[in-house]
């Protein structure tokens, strides 16, 4: 079961903004996320909002998709009327976007283009599952605009595979990455992920040597989070399946950061290395530092001058919103000064670039003092004014938070 | 009824009045008895009627036992016998059952001529069955033995009326059998309660005089006291006296409860019944008080209680130390409606301001927690429950410890701990279990008597501070749930004891400190030290835990320090969700108390009280 939406306030029919939020739209930059709900087959550890074809049978259809996120765009156009700020950035995730045509990858992102104008050198990133691309489709990509491509490799390691119910072989990811840099695609990204039950040290260490010798620029690593309601999660409670625990984890944090650094691959996010601030996901960072941007599709967030809004979960829902003419918001929350203040920690904190000092309160930089102490915060850093966090402080990053919020 | 004003409360003659008590072991079923009372009765409508009608407060109905006693005015015309067609006003008590609340008990049978022994007649004889028979005896009730649960495919009415009758000295046939399920022979033992209990005698003349048995605290109403009449007449606008500080107050309001309050014009010699004056402290209105008229004062008090005393003490302490006056008002409150409630400000090094409270029983405890947390929104740590010792030093000056950690540094002469007599009723097969049982916990033997050829009464004398953890957990598991336990205060014993302390991170936690016997220490120190390092969550720094006897370390734990803590993924930029989850995990925080820098749950505070692995899992 995908994940559940937060309780809010409606969203009005018209997916209006208060004029607050327009006046302030764009202030730390703008992006637009598409959502596609769509998936061959649902991975047992996965909660995200997609859909299997026998799922949506009768319902909202591959081909039918592009033209319902058009509709969304032409509301996004009303409601953002007279904002002046280009898209920095897009980004295509799912689900498997790449499981609908290029073609109407291609269309939705022309169609953001002629509604608010893409910034010269804009980022536009697809997710790609390794084995639903080929070079002919990358070309494709490339040719439609898109910049970049995140392709789910999770690991290198067949039974790790084989537990994650993911269809592609081992090699297959590294080698869709090869294609995609062929096809022109400069920058390419590998997400793993580590502590999958039965996942040794050296299956990790491998995976890890496999990414870095795919000669991507980017590795997103995740650890294995066990959602509710995932088929992932029934067989760990029958017993089925034993999670590794914390230590274990934090051990394969610290191979990853060793390995990717090692490679040149610096952190510049808890779970995010890069080979340059060029190869950086924009995307990635305009949430962590609290941008703006509008999410389309079924279930997609939304955030725009401190106004977080969530489309209806269901596409079949989504679909008979925009049907009717109105917006497929489901919910809303208009964010207090006080919200802002703890999303902006809680966000930022988590950035190799950390948090200005001189934005926190007077018991968070007290806290933030024996953070150093304590070797969670760096303390050169903290001298020169920026809260950072250390390698130890990473792993305790949430921990970090609740001290710096008291 | 044939004429209503001559049953009117206030004119009822004494002759048609029965006053009585249901009494029996916890989950004996008085309750249950107690409905179908009311429903025969015809005071409540069949539509309202559900199940424990009189156990009326949240934590009664939760955990489906009687706390408080409550008394119903009934009227009944007799069925059977030489009085079949006459009128009767029956008043009845249904009281608690577990050994904490015995002091109700007590209250509720000096307001009765006459008390209803129920037995569950699929258990027979229990504890608290023995206990409370004597209690009534003492008072030189009436006692009527009634088997109750007959509908029960597992009664054994023939035996266990040989048995009842055997403890009381009747006939196994006077032995009445009932079922408060199905309401099978209840209108008979209505019909005997007319025929065997004594009506009140009083003198109708003399000044009036009235026994309060109870005094609650009501938020709209004020104290309501509740009262016997004694002699004399009640009516209201009358002017009353206390007769124990000669306080006069006006009557605002004077009736019965029937089983909601009705409000009469008087009450009379023998009634039962309610008396508001608009005073808001019950002190004033004191349970064994005597209420007299102030124009016609009567010179001679009732006899009185004694207040109940307590038997283990804890220390309550707010999480949020900003709410200590808050803890403070809330136990006031609560004082107002329970005598037994004692408490003294205090204050802990680890844990701040609190008070040490005294309650009759772990129950007692942990039912006035969990008010204090839900009726006051107050967020509370316990501290391990103790009893209270006197210490006398070599200089000739003696101490009274009610809190382990003021327990005294110089040189101890002798340590007073107080016991119990306890009775433990149990089939004979699990006699030699029991006997080991008290045997560890430091018990001597006094007494052992077959009730029956398969059941056995023992009486111990133990200490007390062995008793209040887990001997009744252990006691039930010895012997497959059979045995009953009850016990009373008796007195002091000399022993040899020691106190144990915790440091937790190299200083010591007085809120931990315990006084445990000296051949136990070294157990205790090395259970509680392992099961605090489970209970205390991994902090972002190695924690050690030592347990020492003054400056000796007897064990010694460390928790490990935690590594990871961080959600690794963002959820496709819900960012409120994200938000939502860190306001959870700090009211997660605020739950847990710092201790120096160290985050401490609740529950390790009341560690030492479990023994099983259970509270264990707790930890996530
Ligand atoms: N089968 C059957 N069950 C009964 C009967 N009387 C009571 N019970 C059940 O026994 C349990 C205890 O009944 P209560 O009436 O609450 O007992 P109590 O003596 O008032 O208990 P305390 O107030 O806690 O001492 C309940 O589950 C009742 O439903 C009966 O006559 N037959
Ligand atoms: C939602 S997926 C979408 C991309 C694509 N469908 C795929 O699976 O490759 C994005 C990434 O989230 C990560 N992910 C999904 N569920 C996760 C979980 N339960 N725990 C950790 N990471 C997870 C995976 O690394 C995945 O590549
Ligand atoms: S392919 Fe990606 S989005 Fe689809 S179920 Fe698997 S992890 Fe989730
Ligand atoms: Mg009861």
């Amino acid at each position: 079961m995908p994940g559940v939406l937060p309780d809010g306030e409606p969203v009005p029919a018209t997916g209006e903004l208060p004029a607050t939020a327009l006046a302030r739209a764009g202030e730390r930059g703008f992006g637009v996320y598409v959502h596609i709900p769509f998936c061959a087959s649902r991975c047992g550890y996965c909660d995200f909002n997609t859909y299997t074809a026998a799922e949506l049978a009768g319902g909202v259809t591959r081909e039918s998709y592009a033209d319902l996120v058009l509709a969304e765009i032409a509301l996004s156009k009303r409601v953002l009327d007279g904002v002046k700020a280009p898209v920095e950035t897009v980004f295509f995730g799912g689900g498997t976007p790449t499981l609908l045509p290029a073609a109407d990858l291609g269309r939705i992102l022309h169609a953001v283009d002629d509604a608010f104008g893409l910034a010269p050198g804009a980022e536009v990133t697809t997710e790609a599952n390794p084995e639903s691309v080929d070079p002919a489709y990358l070309r494709e990509l490339r040719a439609a605009g898109f910049t970049r491509v995140s392709l789910g490799m999770q690991s290198a390691a067949r039974h790790v595979l084989a537990i994650l119910d993911r269809k592609h072989t081992p090699g297959r990811a590294v080698e869709a990455a090869r294609e995609a840099r062929e096809a022109g695609f400069e920058h390419v990204n590998l997400d793993l992920i580590y502590s999958t039950p039965g996942e040794t040290a050296a299956d990790w260490d491998a995976s890890l040597t496999a990414a870095i010798g795919a000669g991507v620029d980017h590795v997103s690593a995740y650890s294995l989070i066990v959602e509710d309601g995932t088929r992932l999660a029934g067989r760990v409670r029958r017993g089925e399946l034993a999670v590794p625990d914390d230590d274990v984890a934090a051990d394969r944090y610290l191979a990853a950061d060793a390995a990717l650094s090692a490679a040149g691959l610096g952190w510049y996010e808890v779970s995010n290395w890069a080979a340059s601030e060029a190869a950086r996901c924009r995307h990635n960072l305009l949430y962590w530092r609290g941008g703006d941007w509008w999410g389309y599709g079924p279930g997609a967030h939304s955030h725009v001058g401190g106004v977080r809004w969530w489309n209806a979960r269901h596409p079949s829902a989504y679909a008979a919103r925009l049907a009717e003419g109105a917006s497929p918001g489901h919910g809303r929350e208009l964010l207090s000064a006080e919200d802002e203040y703890i999303e902006d920690v809680l966000l930022r904190i988590r950035l190799a670039e950390g948090l200005p000092v001189s934005s926190l309160r007077a018991p968070g930089r007290h806290a933030a003092t024996l953070a150093a102490a304590d070797g969670l915060l760096d303390s050169a850093a903290l001298a020169d004014g920026r809260a950072v966090l250390t390698l130890r402080g990473r792993l305790l990053a949430d921990a970090v938070v609740r001290d710096l919020l008291p | 009824m044939d004429d209503a004003v001559t049953y009117a409360p206030g004119s009822t003659d004494p002759q048609r009045i029965r006053n009585f008590c249901i009494i029996a072991h916890i989950d004996h079923g008085k309750s249950t008895l107690a409905d179908r009372m009311l429903q025969i009765t015809e005071v409540v409508d069949s539509r309202l009627m559900r199940a424990q009608y009189l156990d009326r407060m949240d934590i009664e109905r939760e955990r489906g036992i009687t706390i408080k006693s409550q008394a119903v005015r009934m009227p009944w015309t007799a069925r059977s016998g030489e009085r079949a067609g006459d009128d009767f006003v029956l008043n009845m008590i249904d009281t608690p059952g577990h050994v904490d609340f015995t002091y109700e008990v007590s209250r509720s049978l000096a307001a009765c001529e006459g008390a209803v022994l129920l037995v569950d007649a699929a258990q027979g004889i229990e504890a608290q069955t023995l206990a409370n028979l004597y209690l009534a005896m003492e008072n030189d009730l009436t006692i009527i033995p009634v088997l109750n649960k007959i509908d029960l495919p597992a009664a054994q009415p023939e035996k266990y009326a040989e048995e009842l009758a055997h403890l009381i000295g009747c006939e196994p046939e006077d032995c009445l059998r009932v079922s408060g399920k199905t309401g099978v022979g209840v209108g008979e033992l209505l019909d005997e309660i007319v025929r065997q209990i004594p009506a009140p005698v009083g003198d109708p003349d003399a000044p009036a005089r009235a026994m309060i048995f109870d005094s609650v605290y009501d938020t709209y109403r004020g104290v309501v006291t509740y009262v016997r009449v004694v002699d004399g007449k009640m009516e209201a606008r009358d002017r009353i006296k206390m007769m124990s500080t000669n306080a006069v107050h006006e009557l605002l309001e004077i009736g019965v409860i029937s089983p909601e309050p009705i409000k009469s014009a008087a009450l009379g010699v023998g009634e039962v019944g309610y008396l508001i004056t608009g005073v808001k402290d019950v002190r004033q209105s004191k349970v064994g008080d005597t209420v007299t008229l102030s124009n016609r004062p009567a010179t001679e008090s009732l006899g009185g209680y004694q207040d109940p005393k307590p038997m283990v003490y804890s220390g309550l302490y707010p999480i949020d130390g900003s709410e200590y006056p808050d803890l403070r008002e809330a136990l006031d409150k609560l004082k107002l409606n329970d005598a037994a409630l004692t408490y003294e400000p205090e204050s802990s090094a680890a844990l701040g301001f609190g008070f040490r409270v005294g309650f009759l029983g772990l129950l007692h405890l942990e039912i006035i927690r969990e008010r204090l947390e839900r009726e006051f929104g107050l967020d509370l740590i316990s501290t391990a429950p103790n009893v209270v010792y006197n210490v006398d030093l070599e200089d000739g000056t003696s101490v009274v410890v009610t809190n382990p950690s003021e327990f005294p540094t110089g040189k101890i002469a002798a340590i007073h701990e107080p016991i119990v007599r306890a009775t433990i009723l149990t089939p004979n097969d699990f006699v030699g279990s029991v006997m080991e049982l008290c045997q560890s916990r430091r018990g001597s033997l006094m007494g052992m008597e077959y009730l029956s050829q398969e059941r056995v009464e023992l009486r111990y004398t133990l200490p007390l501070a062995e008793i209040i953890y887990d001997f009744f957990d252990q006691l039930k598991s010895k012997t497959r749930g059979y045995a009953s336990l009850d016990y009373e205060a008796t007195g002091t014993q000399i022993s040899d004891l020691v106190k144990v302390d915790i440091l937790l991170h190299g200083e010591p936690v007085d809120a931990f400190s315990a006084i445990v016997h000296k051949d136990a220490a070294y157990a205790y120190g090395v259970r509680l030290a392992e099961r605090l390092r489970k209970l205390i969550p991994r902090q972002q720094f190695e924690v050690p835990i030592q347990a020492a006897i003054g400056s000796r370390v007897i064990a010694r734990e460390t928790i490990r320090a935690i590594r990871k803590d961080v959600l690794a993924k963002c959820y496709g930029g819900d960012i409120t969700r994200k938000r939502k989850l860190l306001e959870k995990q700090k009211e997660g925080k605020k739950r847990m108390k710092m201790v120096g820098r160290v985050e401490v749950p609740q529950e390790a505070f009341v560690a030492a009280l479990s023994t099983d692995e259970s509270v264990e899992q707790k930890k996530k």
